[in-house]
């Protein structure tokens, strides 16, 4: 049986939060379901102060196993590399010197949420706090561990990127260690999940039809394509955000904002505004994945010459003004 | 006299650490350190002001869009903006939403764990508190989880998602409702009311909402058994461990108010000082960084003025939390707080019999769940998909601005400062910044340091029972605390 310690450093605590949010079965019948021990959780146990450090204290000594090691939130290098900005309750310690000791124990380790994978929003920013992933900082390799880290089983960390991360992505991770089928194959070359990570935004997003024809949102709530205007990412950021929904009904874009591919690193500074697409003579900056750009930009105008009045009105309106036409056999 | 260090200090949100000097069997003072400093107001520097709208959500997983809510407020005044009324009710329902799951996992999850510490194996209440609540492996958190998870579909239908959403803009919400939309909602709330009047009260909600006094609610207690109701059970505990006698801090009190309806606001803003009810002069607010480990600890400032650079050169300093006060003195906020100030009966005699405590603490939070959900069902109703959601203008080159709402966990305010069209500076107070604040200048402790002096202590404990049970009283959010 599997166990799994959970730490949270430089981050939100929403990756947890979001964790809890799972359904078909609940959190904690679904750990049991899969025969995960949960060693320890910062929201969850009941162990509070010394019992806590004991515990790592025995991790570190190998006299407690330790399987799976969770890390959510950035590892806090400063001020100047001393770690201080995050100084674990009662340790007297810093959090980056236990997550060094532990992670040399784990027989997985797993950044869950972009802070932990790769610095995220706490590392936005002129990054004055050193907040690092932890084998990535940004998008180069590197972090807290280093690039050459393997964990006591052989592995890279896993990267269970999100800004929060979806629960699903987290537990199926977990659920795929505990049954012992995890390989480097089974992660993307930033160290991310494969089975939610081969998707895009794009796919399965309630305004495609909108895309299609380039009829876009000029304004937050209006129902077209957000890409053109807007600032989604959707086209390019890789998630299953609309295959598999958010809290039982959602997803950023059905929510009538954004994707800012919170799953990539460096996400937290675009460059330019995040609800505004940067433009080059009125061309977005940042093509769809794998497409071509001179063949984006002839099917982009085609499309657009072609996009039905339907489509065009109700692009830019927050209710549906026309819907689709219903064709009869007869007459 | 002894010294024990608690820490790390869980089942709060985030880190925490508390220093205790003990005399004897009690704690004699009280020191309180939130050990993880983030940096936000440093970080937003220079961005265009609607960024923040990305960045301050994720100063909390937890408090994501109260701080969304007081972000777009304080965007929405610089830009004289004002939301229509759809705008207006899907803002109140998401904010209700997250504040309402806040309430019930913190009593699920976070504080009613403690009472099925072995500790309390002798007691005659204790096999069935421990079936119910023990951590992790407790029956009520298989009820309670797949509850919480479903009324935060509202989430999913109005926000995207939960937490970090962009829904919540100045003018209104990015996500129009259809109508059969406004039906799911319906079904939503519907049943979540349905759970809390099963497994939490096991009573109607109004009924709850109506209780008038602390004699009333011991009334109500007595009619049914203790374990028939996880609020009955909460009660019975209190009678047994008289939690009404801990965690006493300084009966000062303080609420911004918040969900907005037309021109009023359901929960009024106001000070409960000395006993008297008055009106909040937000002048009066200013943060005091003697004891933090941040610069310029010369005086305290209004936070229109505040400044937050990091420095572990200040000798005094013991926490990365700043210490704000209310005309100098020590308030404490949170649900309490909010329902003394708006004139709930209930709230009101639990403080003046009282005072604040970990009981009237706990009583004040499920007391709202009883109030705002039948509010929500009237919000939910009130939304007319044919009517805009959102309205929109320019955001000015420069001015400064403020956002000042009610969290879960009490008064959280934003203030702004946008000079050619970049943020100039930002700064936060968040709800438990108040309440587990450091020293001030005068070096009067903050309201759990207060709280905490004279707790008692029990033979041999290294993290004694009852601090944890005044610690989680007040439901700490140290992710908000420091930012």
């Amino acid at each position: 049986m599997p166990n799994l310690l959970w730490l949270q450093s430089g981050g939100c605590g929403g990756c947890t939060m979001s964790l809890l949010n799972a359904e078909s079965p609940d959190l904690m019948t679904l750990l049991e379901a899969a025969g995960i021990d949960l060693l320890w959780h910062p929201s969850l146990s009941e162990q509070t102060g010394r019992e806590v450090a004991q515990l790592l204290e025995a991790i570190v000594s190998g006299e407690q196993p330790l399987d799976l090691l969770c890390i959510e939130g950035s590892m806090m290098m400063g001020p100047q590399g001393t770690g201080r900005f995050h100084m674990l309750g009662g340790t007297g310690k810093p959090m980056i010197e236990w997550v060094r000791e532990l992670s040399a124990k784990a027989k997985y380790t797993l950044a869950v949420g972009s802070c932990a994978a790769y610095g995220g929003i706490t590392a936005a920013g002129n990054n004055h706090t050193e907040a690092t992933g932890l084998q990535f900082d940004g998008e180069l390799p590197g972090g807290l561990l280093g690039d050459d880290y393997l964990s006591d089983s052989g592995f890279r960390v896993v990267n269970i990127a999100g800004c929060p991360t979806h629960p699903d992505w987290v537990t199926e991770t977990l659920i795929s260690i505990a049954l012992g089928e995890h390989s480097e194959e089974n992660l993307d070359t930033l160290g991310r999940p494969r089975m939610y990570a081969d998707q895009l935004v794009h796919h399965g997003c309630n305004r495609n039809e909108y895309y299609e024809y380039k009829a876009s949102a000029t304004a937050p709530g209006e129902r077209g394509c957000m890409m053109e205007n807007m600032g989604c990412l959707g086209t390019q950021a890789h998630a299953d955000c609309n295959i598999r929904d958010w809290n039982g009904h959602g997803s950023c874009t059905s929510g009538g904002y954004a994707c800012i591919n919170c799953t990539a690193p460096e996400f937290e500074e675009p460059g330019h505004s995040f609800g505004k697409t940067p433009k080059i003579a009125g061309i977005p900056v940042g093509l769809p994945t794998d497409m071509p750009k001179a063949w984006f930009v002839a099917l982009a105008s085609l499309s657009k010459a072609a996009t039905p009045d339907r489509l065009k009105e109700n692009a830019t309106s927050e209710q549906l003004i026309y819907p689709p036409t219903i064709h009869k056999r007869k007459g | 006299m002894s010294r024990i260090l608690v820490g790390p200090f869980n089942r709060v949100e985030g880190d925490l650490e508390v220093s205790l000097d003990i005399d004897g069997n009690q704690v004699r003072s009280a020191r309180v350190n939130s050990p993880l400093y983030r940096g936000f107001e440093q970080i937003m520097l220079g961005h265009d002001p609607m960024d923040a709208l990305v960045y301050t959500p994720r100063i909390c997983g937890i408090c994501s869009v109260s701080q969304s809510v007081a972000c777009a407020q304080a965007l929405a005044n610089l830009m004289q903006l004002e939301m229509p009324a759809n705008g207006q009710h899907c803002t109140n329902l998401v904010l209700a939403n997250e504040n309402m799951t806040d309430l019930l996992t913190h009593f699920y999850l976070f504080f009613m764990p403690d009472f099925a510490r072995p500790v309390y194996a002798g007691e005659d209440w204790f096999e069935k508190v421990e079936q119910r609540f023990k951590a992790t492996k407790g029956d009520a958190s298989r009820v309670m989880l797949p509850a919480r998870a479903e009324f935060l579909h509202l989430m999913g239908l109005l926000a995207g998602k939960w937490p970090h959403t962009l829904s919540l803009q100045p003018g209104g919400t990015t996500k129009p409702v259809e109508p059969q939309e406004r039906i799911r909602l319906l079904t939503i709330t519907a049943a979540f009311r349905r759970f809390l009047e099963t497994e939490l009260f096991g009573d109607d909600l109004n009924v709850i909402a109506s209780l008038k006094s602390v004699a009333e609610l011991e009334q109500w207690r007595q009619q049914k058994p203790w374990y028939s109701s996880d609020f009955r059970t909460f009660l019975h505990l209190n009678e047994s461990l008289e939690l009404h006698n801990l965690g006493r801090a300084t009966d000062q009190f303080l609420s911004y108010g918040t969900y907005p309806q037309g021109e009023q606001r359901v929960f009024k803003s106001g000070i409960y000082v000395g006993g008297e009810h008055l009106p909040l002069n937000s002048a009066d607010i200013s943060e005091d960084v003697s004891h933090t480990w941040m610069e310029n600890g010369d005086q305290p400032r209004h936070p229109s003025q505040g400044k937050t650079i990091p420095s572990l050169e200040n000798e005094e300093g013991y926490s990365w939390c700043k210490s704000p006060r209310l005309n100098h003195q020590v308030v404490e906020v949170g649900a309490l707080a909010r329902q003394l100030i708006n004139g709930h009966p209930l709230a009101q005699d639990l403080v003046t019999q009282q005072g604040g405590n970990v009981h009237s603490r706990i009583v004040a939070r499920l007391l709202e769940l009883a109030i705002i959900i039948p509010q929500m069902q009237e919000w939910v109703k009130a939304i007319d998909p044919k009517a805009p959601f959102c309205n929109h203008t320019e955001l000015p080159n420069s001015g400064s601005s403020f956002g000042m709402i009610e969290a879960a966990r009490g008064s959280l305010g934003h203030w702004l400062e946008v000079k050619k069209g970049k943020i100039h500076n930002y700064q936060i107070i968040a709800p438990t910044t108040w309440n587990f604040s450091p020293r001030d200048q005068q070096a009067v402790p903050g309201a759990l340091e207060q709280a905490l002096e004279g707790t008692p202590v029990r033979e041999g404990e290294s993290e004694p029972v009852a601090v944890q049970h005044v610690v989680r009283s007040f439901d700490p959010c140290m992710a908000c605390t420091v930012h």
